[in-house]
């Protein structure tokens, strides 16, 4: 059986499994998954956080955003999972203790203003936007890929998939569906991993792999992988791979957005809200970011694989370059997808990669993942397996972003701030088209990305930095805060960040190197200072303000032990 | 009030924010210490086929983000039980 058919069948069971579970738990309503919820235990809120988390920036493009950038891509591996150890001590308990859905919720009544309550809502809808924009590219690479078309097409094909699958009842991400993705999204990962350590290095488990001697039949066998890629790297003209060539600051910024911007993302607070307790979520975040590293410890192995891979089979063992016409079929196949392209420089018909003028290859970064298999030349159902991760990633998270935006707009927005009258069925209609603009948006974002699918999903990242981050930290921590000082410093802070990105990113996209930009810092690092900008104008606003009132302090007070949490409540 | 006295209350918080502060020291130093700040000293480390200061910014730090959340649970747990505010 050929791979395309191999992988329908494969996409199709995943498929068939989600739908499955999602009739046989059958949650209807928004408050339903949540009530519903509340009864879940740790391990399986923690499996489905992981899911909901873990979308196409994870799966697809950061184990090739690794790979082509060596230690500067540790960015995302640290700040992916470091955010969750602020979640677990600073948000999530008290949160959870406060007792209401979302943070717009939060931020509403713990600084008592509608107001404050607006703004949050409007974050929390830029936030998503930004972020389901990145998540499209990842969508429509996966089904370039195995439809054999365009990535255009692949976006497009893709976005109808996930407008359907978020517009359809019942497939809300329901705990235990996500439960299935995330089995379904591990295997997808390690498989691959296992069979690439074991080719290269002999060991079984890819995270030790990657630091051990290359196998005897492979190019280098007896060397250190890491330290043949070294030396591949810089004798092609690329930087070392362990070192990197982003300026400290930067990478230290962009660390810090992006793991404060975890611990601020809207979709993955609520799934604390939704434990039965206090001590459920300090534990739910335990164990969400054990599955969640699961397979951040196998990317940095996955990338340093799939790097020595290329430079084997596009520049063969002794770098002279591979004959196009002998070209690895993996080349082929993506060639049809425009993201890998070659041109002949210097005419000898001989590939030919690397990080100087010598280079003829272009290959994009979001392909690393699901090419993998196909470069290590494993089986084809490996390769199934890992298209069948990729959708099961982008569509949960895809899914779960798509009801925030739509239930933002119609509900916390429109229904109970701007228009009050509206009914009902105007409300499901308002929902349905922030939807339906949401997708539209984001497929031309999938189409005409401004930067890598992890890349723009750092910049959602570092909007809820510099906006919630600092006023749910003040609203726990510092029981005077004011709403004033709170709203001041969410407005300065995401307005802040969001020009700055916008600035560099479709402005003056010309300007965007390390010169121009503000202390060396790049627009994905931005969000760590719009933070530090937020907390000091904050601060700084509520000295001339005064304190909050004395019942909201008390407020503050009872969210800072567990006894006597309820049930979360809408509102 | 949940909490016997006044001074029990001030005190669960302190003990909760000397927990969370220590929890958070470590996680700063190695991720953004070892990881970053120090990573070309510890880079001239290596031990299995790892550079020091690569491993902790793509390995290490992430293992160590799993035992300090560990760490917190259980010591949220029995603070929790110490001044008797636990859930039933």
């Amino acid at each position: 059986m050929d791979i395309q058919t191999l992988t329908f069948i494969i996409v199709g069971l995943t498929f068939a499994l989600y739908i499955g579970i999602a009739i046989w738990s059958r949650a209807g309503s928004t408050n339903d998954f949540y009530v519903a919820s509340g009864g879940v235990n740790p391990i399986a809120n923690g499996m489905a956080t992981a899911a909901d988390w873990m979308s196409a920036a994870s799966f697809i493009s950061m184990a090739g955003i690794v790979a082509f950038a060596g230690y500067d891509g540790s960015v995302y591996l640290m700040g992916w999972t470091g955010g969750y150890v602020l979640l677990a001590m600073c948000l999530a308990p008290y949160l959870r203790k406060f007792g209401k859905f979302t943070v717009p919720d939060f931020i509403g009544d713990r600084y008592y203003s509608q107001t404050a309550r607006t703004i949050a809502v409007i974050c929390a809808i830029l936030i998503c936007f930004t972020y389901i924009a990145g998540q499209m590219r990842g969508v429509g690479v996966v089904f370039s890929r195995f439809l054999e078309v365009d990535i255009a097409t692949g976006v497009i094909i893709g976005a109808i998939i996930v407008f359907f699958y978020t517009v359809l009842g019942g497939m809300k991400g329901i705990t235990y569906t996500q439960v299935a993705q995330y089995i379904v999204l591990m295997f997808a990962y390690i498989v691959p991993a296992v069979f690439l350590s074991l080719m290269m290095t002999g060991h079984v488990l890819p995270q030790t792999g990657f630091g051990a001697t290359i196998a005897d039949g492979v190019p280098g066998s007896g060397q250190f992988l890491l330290e043949r890629l070294d030396g591949l790297s810089t004798e092609l003209g690329f930087a070392e791979y362990t070192e990197g060539v982003r300026s400290k600051v930067d990478v230290f910024f962009i660390t810090a957005a992006l793991m404060v911007g975890t611990a601020g993302l809207p979709h993955v607070i609520v799934r604390f809200f939704t434990v039965p307790k206090v001590r459920d979520a300090r534990r739910s975040a335990f164990w969400a970011l054990t599955f969640i590293s699961v397979v951040y410890l196998t990317a940095p192995t996955i990338a340093s694989f799939a790097k020595v891979n290329i430079f084997n089979t596009i520049n063969g063992p002794d770098l002279q370059g591979v004959e196009y016409d002998n070209a690895p079929s993996w080349i082929k196949n993506w060639e049809k997808t425009g993201l890998i392209t070659w041109e002949d420089n210097n005419n000898d018909g001989k590939m030919f990669y690397s990080g100087d003028e010598r280079n003829e290859m272009t290959i994009d970064r979001d392909i690393m993942v699901l090419a993998n298999p196909e470069i290590g030349e494993l089986p084809a159902w490996v390769v199934a397996l890992v298209a069948a991760g990729g959708v099961a990633a982008a569509l949960s998270t895809s899914a779960g972003l798509l009801l925030v935006i739509s239930t933002s707009v119609s509900h916390d927005l429109l229904k109970r701030n701007l228009a009050p009258n509206i009914t009902d069925k105007q409300e499901l209609f308002y929902a349905r088209v922030a939807a339906a603009t949401a997708i539209v948006i984001s497929v031309y974002f999938g189409i005409y990305p401004p930067g890598f699918v992890a890349q723009v999903v750092a910049f959602a990242f570092g909007l809820a930095a510099a906006s919630f981050f600092p006023a749910i930290i003040m609203g726990v921590f510092h029981k005077r805060m004011n709403s004033t000082g709170a709203i001041a410093g969410m407005v300065v802070g995401i307005l802040f960040t969001f020009s700055y990105i916008v600035y560099f990113k479709f402005v003056a996209p010309e300007l965007n190197t390390q010169e121009n930009w503000l202390f060396g810092i790049s627009p994905e690092g931005i969000g760590t200072l719009g933070m530090i900008i937020n907390f000091v104008v904050a601060v700084v606003v509520h000295k001339f303000t005064g304190d909050a009132p004395e019942e909201i302090q008390e407020l503050v007070e009872s969210i800072r032990y567990p006894k006597g949490s309820g049930e979360a409540k809408s509102h | 009030m949940a909490f016997e006295s006044e001074s029990h209350a001030k005190a669960y918080w302190k003990e909760n924010l000397s927990l969370m502060l220590k929890l958070l020291i470590v996680w700063f130093v190695v991720s953004y210490g070892f990881g970053i700040i120090l990573v070309d000293v510890l880079n001239e480390i290596t031990f299995f086929g790892f550079k020091l200061g690569f491993w902790f910014a793509q390995q290490g730090s992430i293992l160590t983000f799993i035992v300090l959340i560990f760490i917190y649970v259980r010591g949220m747990a029995a603070l929790d039980n110490k001044y008797n505010v636990h859930e039933d």
